[in-house]
């Protein structure tokens, strides 16, 4: 039997944050790369036990936030049509694109299914010969390398009838993009274990170097999280910069090989829009030429439907960590997870939700 | 799957095999699959006389009446099927008011081509999901649907008990200093059902909770009538049932995080999709708001019955935040616990 809230040690994490507690001597600005940490934090409600001098700003690392706008529209138009089976993550079904979601055109008579794997919606291409099957791929590099593979599979199986909608995603070019920005206020980062387990550590060292910032990897555990704390604030108090590898148990420097291999063979490096952000540069993955066969988008000539983002909205600037969720005017009034103006307040992995479900108290 | 009954009771000899449109066409197909599928398992004196209506005896006083509508994917999961689920589920909802849950109409709504040995084995885990409970199906009806019309099988059933009259269950009667009662381990339904649905396995199969209630909540009224307020908490979970609480008695109500049972497989399976165990389906719990002064004696009362072995105190109500469900976490932190929001939707890593 276990408990809801059951820690795997009560004791060492008391003793880490004492230990926080005990190194933080002036004020530090600490932002979270990953959606899952920030769930993490809110839910465990580490930010409200940390020293007051140490603010978490919650990062870009939404799969599901970040997706532009016009992606969900070319979603919905794609999803829409009756010689489609379209098959996605579930927690991309709420997000609005401009006037409806996904579940909208499912009521509607579309035929979206949720699958856990982009290996899900092959088996189900190849169930169904006479559908054109598609499947949204979002995320950051963890998820790349499975729907990566589910393109090389079903070129290797000849099935023609599956394609891809790709939005991917890259966190160090959105880091370097955060870091560069006039309004920059993050002086450490703790870097996303699970992107790190695909892609290993590499890509940070010149970041940390360029813009002297310290980068610890950790897990989504608030004992990950808390020991990812303890030792950013250990590097900022003593003014070092490294990247810190704080989950050995699974990230290893070079990351995985075979992973970054599939990643390279099937996808190339493109500018992407963030929502919320804006365009950055180098910072997503494509279908590359040679698999244009596979990619949603010139399939279903979708690549010309474009939008702009509600003016209301501020969760570009809660994605920079510039504002917190109840700095927004619209914050639980206009803007609730069950009429939500941004991405933000979608996926419960948004800093907006996360807030939302945990923390009225606190802003009330 | 085993289905020792099933095979303990083989398949009556129908002139089909499956479930045709006549059969629901009131003939003599229908008189077949009356007289070899239902009467013989849930026969009863008012059934047998197989009249248009049920016609009961009335001892006087409240009654409680309750509906369900049973519509389940998949139609068998481990730990029940949607049959046993449809008894439990409304035999529960008439037990939290405290009544004694007493008779049951069931409505049987069954796609063409259905296949018989299907709805044999179902109609015997009803019959035995009746007798544990000690209620009587006194009426029924069958419509049968062009295939596709309805998924399988569809039971609708309804039912009601007689509340004793110094017992007055309400969401809306939280008292400050209340304490929370929870009978078991969370989420064990909805995740038995979720791993089925998407084909995932784990080292020890998550199985669901499925069961009668009514028992156990004699068990505590014999402690104690003065059970405030009472839920099975199934659709929405814990988390949904407590905020209703919260909201009609205008109280807050903290919880232990700590203190809340989750089997260590169901608490895998959740982690892997990314929910929340707060907010998933259990079908055989009950959660009771009682005065500080009986939650001991009573907690003793719920570890004693077969439904309750892994009973706790789970939280309690205050005059703090009212209207809002708090958790104190691991780490001495508090967090609100809200309405969820449509379903819950696995995350994306």
């Amino acid at each position: 039997m276990k408990y809801l809230d059951e820690f795997r040690d009560p004791i060492v994490a008391k003793k880490i944050l004492d230990e926080i507690h005990a190194v933080t001597t002036q004020p530090w600005v600490i932002m979270e790369i990953c959606g899952g940490q920030t769930h993490s934090i809110i839910r465990n409600g580490i930010d409200q036990v940390l020293p007051k001098e140490i603010e978490l700003v919650h990062g870009p690392g939404c799969p599901v936030c970040v997706t532009p706008l016009e992606i969900i529209d070319r979603a919905i138009a794609i999803a829409a049509r009756p010689d489609v089976i379209f098959t996605s993550f579930g927690d991309m079904l709420r997000v609005p694109g401009s006037h409806k979601d996904l579940f909208m055109v499912r009521s509607e008579g579309g035929d979206i299914r949720t699958v856990f794997s982009p290996l899900e919606s092959l088996k189900i291409a190849r169930d169904n010969p006479e559908k054109e099957v598609v499947f949204f791929a979002v995320g950051f590099e963890t998820t790349a390398p499975g729907n990566a593979m589910a393109v090389a599979q079903a070129v290797k199986e000849g099935l023609t009838n599956f394609s891809e909608l790709v939005s991917h995603v890259l966190v160090p070019p959105a880091m370097e993009a955060l870091l560069s920005s006039p309004l920059n206020r993050v002086q450490g980062y703790l870097a996303a274990g699970h992107v790190c387990t695909v892609m290993g550590w590499d890509e940070y060292d010149p970041i940390a170097q360029k813009y002297a910032v310290p980068i610890v990897i950790t897990g989504f555990e608030p004992m990950d999280v808390l020991d990812g704390i303890l030792h950013t604030v250990k590097q900022l108090e003593a003014g070092t910069h490294i990247v810190e590898n704080r989950y050995a148990r699974i990230v290893e420097q070079g990351g995985n090989q075979a992973a970054q291999r599939l990643i390279k063979d099937v996808f190339e490096i493109t500018n992407r829009k963030w929502r919320g952000i804006g365009e950055i540069p180098v910072s997503g993955l494509k279908i590359r030429e040679k698999y244009a066969a596979y990619d949603a988008e010139l399939k279903f000539s979708v690549g010309d439907i474009h939008a702009e983002e509600p003016e209301a909205c501020i969760s570009g600037v809660i994605l920079q960590g510039l504002k917190k969720p109840h700095d927004c005017p619209a914050f639980g009034k206009e803007c609730t997870p069950q009429n939500p103006l941004g991405a933000t307040m979608v996926s419960s992995e948004g800093a907006c939700a996360a807030y939302y479900k945990y923390q009225r108290i606190l802003s009330e | 799957m085993d289905f020792p009954e099933a095979l303990s009771c083989p398949v009556p000899i129908l002139s089909h095999d499956t479930v045709q449109l006549a059969h629901g066409a009131g003939g003599k197909l229908s008189n077949e699959m009356i007289d070899k599928i239902f009467l013989p398992r849930f026969l009863n004196s008012t059934l047998e006389k197989m009249e248009d209506q049920a016609v009961l005896d009335n001892p006087g006083g409240r009654i409680a009446f309750s509906t369900d509508t049973f519509v389940v994917d998949p139609i068998f999961f481990p730990g029940g099927d949607i049959g046993d689920l449809a008894i439990n589920g409304t035999v529960n909802d008439i037990a939290m008011s405290g009544a004694v849950p007493r008779y049951l109409s069931v409505g049987f709504i069954l796609e063409e081509g259905l296949p018989f040995e299907t709805l044999h084995r179902i109609v015997l885990s009803m019959e035995k999901a009746a007798k544990l409970a000690g209620i009587q199906i006194v009426t029924g009806d069958t419509k049968v649907v062009n295939r596709g019309s309805c998924d399988k099988l569809f039971i609708n059933t309804s039912g009601f008990g007689f509340v004793p009259d110094d017992v007055h269950i309400s969401a809306s009667t939280l008292e400050v200093g209340d304490k929370i009662l929870l009978s078991g381990t969370l989420a064990d339904h909805g995740m038995a059902v979720m791993t089925t649905r998407e084909g995932l396995s784990f080292q020890s199969t998550v199985e669901s909770d499925t069961a009668a209630l009514n028992h156990l909540v004699q068990d505590m009224l014999n402690v104690s009538s003065d059970i405030h307020a009472m839920r099975d908490p199934t659709r929405g979970g814990l988390a949904t049932s407590l905020n209703e609480f919260a909201t009609s008695s205008e109280v807050g109500i903290q919880l232990y995080g700590n203190n809340i049972p989750v089997k260590e497989n169901v608490r895998g399976a959740c982690e892997i999709l990314g929910i929340d165990p707060l907010y998933v389906a259990n079908e055989g719990k009950l959660i009771a708001v009682v005065p500080a002064g009986v939650a001991d004696d009573m907690l003793k009362a719920m570890q004693n019955n077969e439904h309750g072995k892994a009973a706790t105190i789970i939280g309690e109500v205050t005059d703090k935040h009212p209207g809002i469900v708090a958790m104190q976490t691991g780490l001495g932190a508090n967090r609100i616990v809200d309405m969820p929001v449509g379903e819950q939707l696995p995350r994306i890593c």
